[in-house]
Formats: C-alpha cells, sequence, structure tokens
C-alpha cells in the first residue's frame, strides 16, 4: 500500500465534514445533560478522590514527592481522555453504519472526529489543573512548553490505536466488547496510580513501551516545574506512537473498500 | 459529447452463508484451525450481483435503471458512488457525484432542523457557504421555518422526510445518482420529487435513476437501462423498454386466444369464430396496452357455407360485466355483401383506447340478416390495459379511480375571475 498523495488532497477535500462530525459529536454530547460541561472535571476529580483514599492512604504507594490530589488529577486527565475516545472510536465505524453505506467519503474521517469531538472534555479538565496550580502555588518553568506538543502526541496515539481498533471492529464484532477490559487493565499498566520510579528498572523498558507513560509522566513534567522530563520514556512513546499510526492508517485503508459491504 | 459516466466490465461478487469474514474474532479462530487439522475447506457460495455490465452515459443523459428487485440496481449505483468496489473492471465518472440513496442521512434526532440541515448538507458534499446560500431557499422548500430551531425527534415523518428532500433537492453536482426516492412519502411530496427531477433534467444535469415508478422513469427519463440479473437485458428508448420489462410481469397476457373449441357459446353455427388476436398497427402481437393507445382486434372465422350480409361485432365490458362498448361492420355503415365459405379475417382498428388502466373482457358475435346469430362468444379474451402518463399530457398517472374512460380534453380558465388584489 503506497503512500498516495491522492489520499491527502482528498481528506482536504473533506475537512469540513471532519469538523461537522465533530462538532456533531460536541453538540449531542452536551445536550440534554443537566452536568453538561462540569462532568468533564467531575469524572477526574471523582477518581482522584477514591484514589487518594485508596492509594495515598492505605497502600501507601509513594507519587514522587508531588501532592497526592495533583500527581492523580494529571495522570487522569489524559487517561480519561485515552480510555473514553477509545472506546468511542472503536464502536465509530459501526454506529455510523448509516453513513457508510449511503454516503462516500474518506471513511477515516469517522473515527479523526471522535478523537477531536474528546478533546473539548480534555482541554476544560486541563484547564481546570491552573485550579489546582493556584491552590498548591506552583509556578510552572520553561517545561510547560512541551504541553501543546504532549497534547497533540496524546491525540495522535489515541487516534492510531482507535483507527485500528474501529476497522477491525467493523468486521469482528466481539472486538468492541474485549476492548474496554483491555483499557481496564491498561489503567493499571500506567503510571497514573503510581510514578515510573516506583516500577524497578529491569521492567521499565516495559512500561515505557506503552506510549502512555512517557505521555503522562511528561505531563506531569511538564506542569510541575521540579520533576525531571524523561526523555527516554518521552522518546519512546513517539516512536510507539508514530508506529502506531501508521499501522492504524494502513490496516484502516486496507479494509476501507469492503467496509460497506462487510459491516 | 463526453462522458459522464463510464463502466467498464464491471462485475461485483458477494459470499454468500458464512462469509469469509466470520462476525466474530473466535468464530475466524475456529474456522481456522477447522481447516487447518481437519482439512475442511470452505464452502463458498458465490452472488454475482453485477455480471460484467458495462454502459457509457453521455453528458445530460437521465438514465433510468428498471429490474426486478435484487437484479442489482441498487449494487449498481453503490459502485458509482465509491461506496462498495467492484470485485473486477472499472468506473470512472467525470464531475461532482452526489449520490442520494436515502433521505436525510446523517439526520440526528437531538439536533435541529438548522443544525441538521449543516450537516447533512455537508455528508452529502456541500460546503458550508453553499449552505449558507441556500439556506432560507432550503427551509422554504420544507416548509418547516416555524420548527427550523426544533429538535428533529419532534417533528413528524413528513417533516422529516421534506427536511431531508430539501436538502438534496438544493445540490448542484454534475452527475446525480437517485435510489428510490420517490418511494416513500405522500403525493404531495412524490410531487415535489419530480419537479425537482424535472428541474435537473432541463438544467443539464447527468441524472441516474433507479425507480420502479415506470410512470415516473417515461416521464423523466431520456434513456432507460433493464438490469436483470446482474446484466444489462436491455438499453434504450424509455418506453420501449419498459415495455418489454412489463411483459415480463405476472401473468403473461394472451394476445391471442384460441376459440374453436370455447364454451360457453351460441349462434347456429353456419360460421363459427377460430381464433382472436390482439394486434399493434404493425400486424405484431400486442400483450400489454396502455391507456390511450391503439390497438388492432383480429376476428378468424370459419364459414362452413357462403354467408349473405355478415355483420361482425365486438363488445367491451368492465371486470363487472358493465357493457361499455358495442360497434360492428353494421354500426359504421359497412355492407358485407357475401362472405365465401372457408376461413378469413376481419380486423377493428381502434385508434385511441381511452379506457382507464383495468380489466376489461371482449365478446364477439358474427350476425346474420334479422335476428340470425352465426356465432357469439362471451367474454374470450382478457384486455389488460396499463396506466400512462400521457392521458392529460402530464405526469400524473391516471388510474381506475378515476372511472372506466375518459376523453380528449382541456380546462379553459380564461373565464375565472382573478382574485382582488389586497
Amino acid at each position: 500500500m503506497r503512500f498516495n498523495v491522492k489520499w491527502v488532497v482528498e481528506l482536504w477535500r473533506y475537512r469540513e465534514l471532519f469538523y461537522f462530525l465533530a462538532w456533531r459529536n460536541v453538540k449531542v454530547r452536551y445536550k440534554q445533560t443537566v452536568l453538561g460541561v462540569v462532568w468533564a472535571v467531575l469524572q477526574p476529580l471523582m477518581t482522584m478522590a477514591i484514589f487518594m483514599v485508596l492509594f495515598s492512604r492505605i497502600v501507601k504507594i509513594p507519587t514522587n514527592e508531588i501532592p497526592p490530589a495533583l500527581f492523580y488529577y494529571i495522570g487522569l486527565v489524559p487517561w480519561i481522555y485515552f480510555s473514553g475516545t477509545l472506546n468511542l472510536c472503536t464502536a465509530s465505524l459501526v454506529t455510523n453504519v448509516s453513513l457508510i453505506t449511503k454516503v462516500y467519503f474518506p471513511r477515516i474521517i469517522i473515527p479523526a472526529s471522535v478523537a477531536l469531538s474528546g478533546i473539548v472534555d480534555f482541554l476544560i479538565a486541563v484547564f481546570f489543573i491552573g485550579g489546582f496550580m493556584i491552590y498548591y502555588g506552583i509556578v510552572p518553568n520553561v517545561q510547560l512548553f512541551l504541553l501543546p506538543f504532549l497534547i497533540v502526541l496524546l491525540f495522535a496515539f489515541t487516534y492510531g490505536l482507535g483507527m485500528f481498533l474501529a476497522a477491525l471492529t467493523a468486521q469482528f464484532r466481539d472486538v468492541k466488547h474485549a476492548t474496554p477490559f483491555f483499557i481496564q487493565l491498561g489503567l493499571f499498566i500506567s503510571p497514573i496510580i503510581y510514578p515510573p520510579s516506583f516500577i524497578s528498572e529491569q521492567y521499565r523498558f516495559w512500561l515505557g513501551l506503552n506510549p502512555l507513560t512517557g505521555i503522562i509522566d511528561s505531563f506531569r513534567a511538564a506542569i510541575i516545574p521540579d520533576q525531571p522530563v524523561q526523555w527516554n520514556l518521552l522518546i519512546l512513546s513517539i516512536l510507539v506512537t508514530a508506529v502506531m499510526l501508521i499501522v492504524g492508517t494502513m490496516y484502516f485503508h486496507k479494509v476501507e473498500r469492503t467496509l460497506a459491504d462487510v459491516i | 459529447m463526453a462522458n459522464a459516466v463510464l463502466i467498464e466490465n464491471v462485475s461485483k461478487q458477494f459470499r454468500l452463508g458464512k462469509t469469509e469474514k466470520y462476525g466474530t474474532l473466535r468464530d475466524s479462530l475456529v474456522a481456522g484451525a477447522k481447516q487447518l487439522f481437519l482439512r475442511k475447506g470452505r464452502k463458498q457460495n458465490i452472488l454475482w450481483a453485477l455480471n460484467d455490465i458495462s454502459l457509457e452515459i453521455k453528458v445530460g443523459e437521465v438514465v433510468g435503471l428498471i429490474g426486478r428487485n435484487g437484479a442489482g440496481k441498487s449494487t449498481l449505483l453503490k459502485v458509482l458512488s465509491k461506496i462498495s468496489y467492484p470485485t473486477s473492471g472499472r468506473v470512472t465518472v467525470n464531475g461532482r457525484v452526489a449520490s442520494l440513496l436515502e433521505v436525510g442521512t446523517g439526520f440526528h434526532e437531538e439536533l435541529t432542523g438548522r443544525e441538521n440541515i449543516y450537516l447533512n448538507g455537508s455528508i452529502l458534499g456541500m460546503a458550508k457557504k453553499e449552505v449558507d446560500a441556500k439556506f432560507d431557499a432550503i427551509v422554504d422548500f420544507a416548509a418547516v421555518e416555524r420548527f427550523i430551531d426544533t429538535p428533529i425527534k419532534r417533528y413528524s415523518s413528513g417533516m422529516r422526510l421534506r427536511l431531508g428532500f430539501a436538502v438534496a433537492a438544493h445540490l448542484d453536482p454534475e452527475v446525480l445518482l437517485v435510489d428510490e426516492v420517490l418511494a416513500v412519502g405522500d403525493a404531495g411530496f412524490q410531487k415535489k420529487c419530480l419537479d425537482t427531477m424535472e428541474d435537473l433534467r432541463s438544467g443539464g444535469r447527468t441524472v441516474i435513476f433507479v425507480s420502479h415508478n415506470m410512470a415516473a422513469v417515461e416521464n423523466l427519463c431520456t434513456r432507460c437501462v433493464w438490469i436483470d440479473g446482474g446484466r444489462v437485458k436491455e438499453d434504450g428508448d424509455p418506453r420501449t423498454v419498459i415495455q418489454s420489462y412489463m411483459t415480463t410481469f405476472g401473468d403473461v397476457h394472451e394476445a391471442a386466444a384460441d376459440l374453436s373449441t370455447f364454451m360457453p357459446r351460441h349462434g347456429s353455427g353456419e360460421a363459427r369464430y377460430t381464433r382472436i388476436e390482439l394486434l399493434n398497427k404493425e400486424g405484431q402481437s400486442q400483450s400489454v396496452t396502455c391507456s390511450g393507445e391503439s390497438l388492432v382486434v383480429r376476428l378468424h372465422y370459419d364459414a362452413k357455407q357462403a354467408l349473405p350480409h355478415p355483420d361482425f361485432v365486438f363488445r367491451l365490458h368492465s371486470e363487472m360485466g358493465t357493457l361499455i362498448t358495442e360497434t360492428g361492420t353494421w354500426h359504421h355503415g359497412i355492407d358485407i355483401p357475401e362472405i365465401p365459405r372457408g376461413t378469413g379475417y376481419v380486423d377493428l382498428e381502434i385508434d385511441n383506447l381511452n379506457l382507464l388502466p383495468a380489466s376489461y373482457y371482449i365478446s364477439i358475435s358474427l350476425n346474420g340478416i334479422g335476428q340470425i346469430v352465426y356465432d357469439a362468444v362471451e367474454h374470450c379474451v382478457r384486455l389488460q390495459i396499463e396506466g400512462s402518463t400521457n392521458i392529460y399530457r402530464t405526469s400524473k398517472v391516471i388510474n381506475s379511480r378515476y372511472g372506466l374512460v375518459y376523453f380528449p380534453q382541456r380546462w379553459d380558465l380564461g373565464k375565472l375571475p382573478h382574485s382582488a388584489p389586497h
């Protein structure tokens, strides 16, 4: 499957539809909700509270000198984006059957629009971190400039994996049911409840293969000035994400042609 | 003239039954293992939905695709829209394509009419600027102005249909593919659809239109292609192709009946009708006749002896038995001095059968001087009249709700008083 400039040109032509679908997802999400936007912040906050009690007080896992509340919150925000969006992405093709069987447009727009629409909740939750920082009196340093880049990286990994799973689900329905289970496991192999330093050296590489490790750890480093950026983890994240994007795109493209017949 | 659409040897295959891609990963693995260990091959049941179709459609043609359900028409449209891909062969389309395979694709219940117009417009391929420009026209066409900012889950099904169609009606593609959109909706909606199609046609667009509504196809299309079993069965003038297609419908009406042993009949028997045929003006069998068409009724007889002054009589009855008309050579003032012994036939040529679509029955008799009846055969053959849009030169199909017959006519509104200006 050779890379074709025509694909990119076509995607550009359909960029408006991409925005419209993302806009639709966001609008629909908030219609008829009472909490609406508040839920974007409430979800990580509530989970954070549970973790504080369980892992900080009872089990006593160290949090790298960072106040536990902040530690968990910063870890949870990208995680919630990832898990929520991945679930939606995986089911996205199946949910939009009528679009796929009745209209033509590059199908890749469907999971992409899902990934984009999740960013709204994510950004709101990220913004709320500012509240924490004021409370703890933390002033970020230059590492903060990493943040936009990390957000893009997070989006890229989620989208790459989401594309792959979406294409798989369109053919094999049970993938949709297996995914939430694996995502649950993911919570434990990402440094959300614990910092990477908590894991012994020999296993740290394997932990690093999970792009979320580099991303989440770097998130904390970007926001909290005395946390060092672990470049080896970050570079590993970038590499795995790149591979995931390529694999995801290629597999999706391969399946795309037969989607309307198979779905 | 340039090609708008070029279809070259397109075939599309579907696998029936257990398809290659199993529904679940587990099934796929199990089947794979079976194959490995038990050497059980996969039983394949292949269906060629499209079988080596080649068509050239020129710019500006309005092509109607007809055929039975399952013949491959919708599959062909999907292949033309790039929703589905051919197993072999090639499709080339020149110009912007819009496919209307469904009205209101992508509509979301929670969004308002306004939001759905933008969403649907974008899905169908319109740029936001284009939707902005046409917004008012679309709302007007759909007649939902009051409700435009209400979520469509509050709309009636009719409103939803009108809204969806309104957006689609304002598409401006070079090539438009339409699939049986006209099958749904009330009479008012269907009229709107037909009017829109008419506008598209006069605008010089290329339209490919799948429908079961023969009247619409005949009225709107410049060319008709009959698809049967995934192949092109016939391609040409809509009237001709539709006629051929309709002859495969339901009962094949016999365009002739052998009357030599027909019972019941009465008469003295010096002459007997042997056969009756329904023909067209060229003398060929015409098993399907439409309202207003011409018809030739050929009456074959066998006279046992020479007969003086015979009167050939033809009667037409409705299904309920009402005598619609009776005509004979005597009515026309024709005097046949004598028919010789032996066989022969006469033709009754009707220029315009002004009958509305229904079943009718023909009775014939052969009379002599005075009250003599040589042979009379009642209801010997059924005449099936099909609908036509040409009755009053409109796109309306006038059916048997409106009676049995119709007359060539016009309405003159010249004397109608004008309403006073407000």
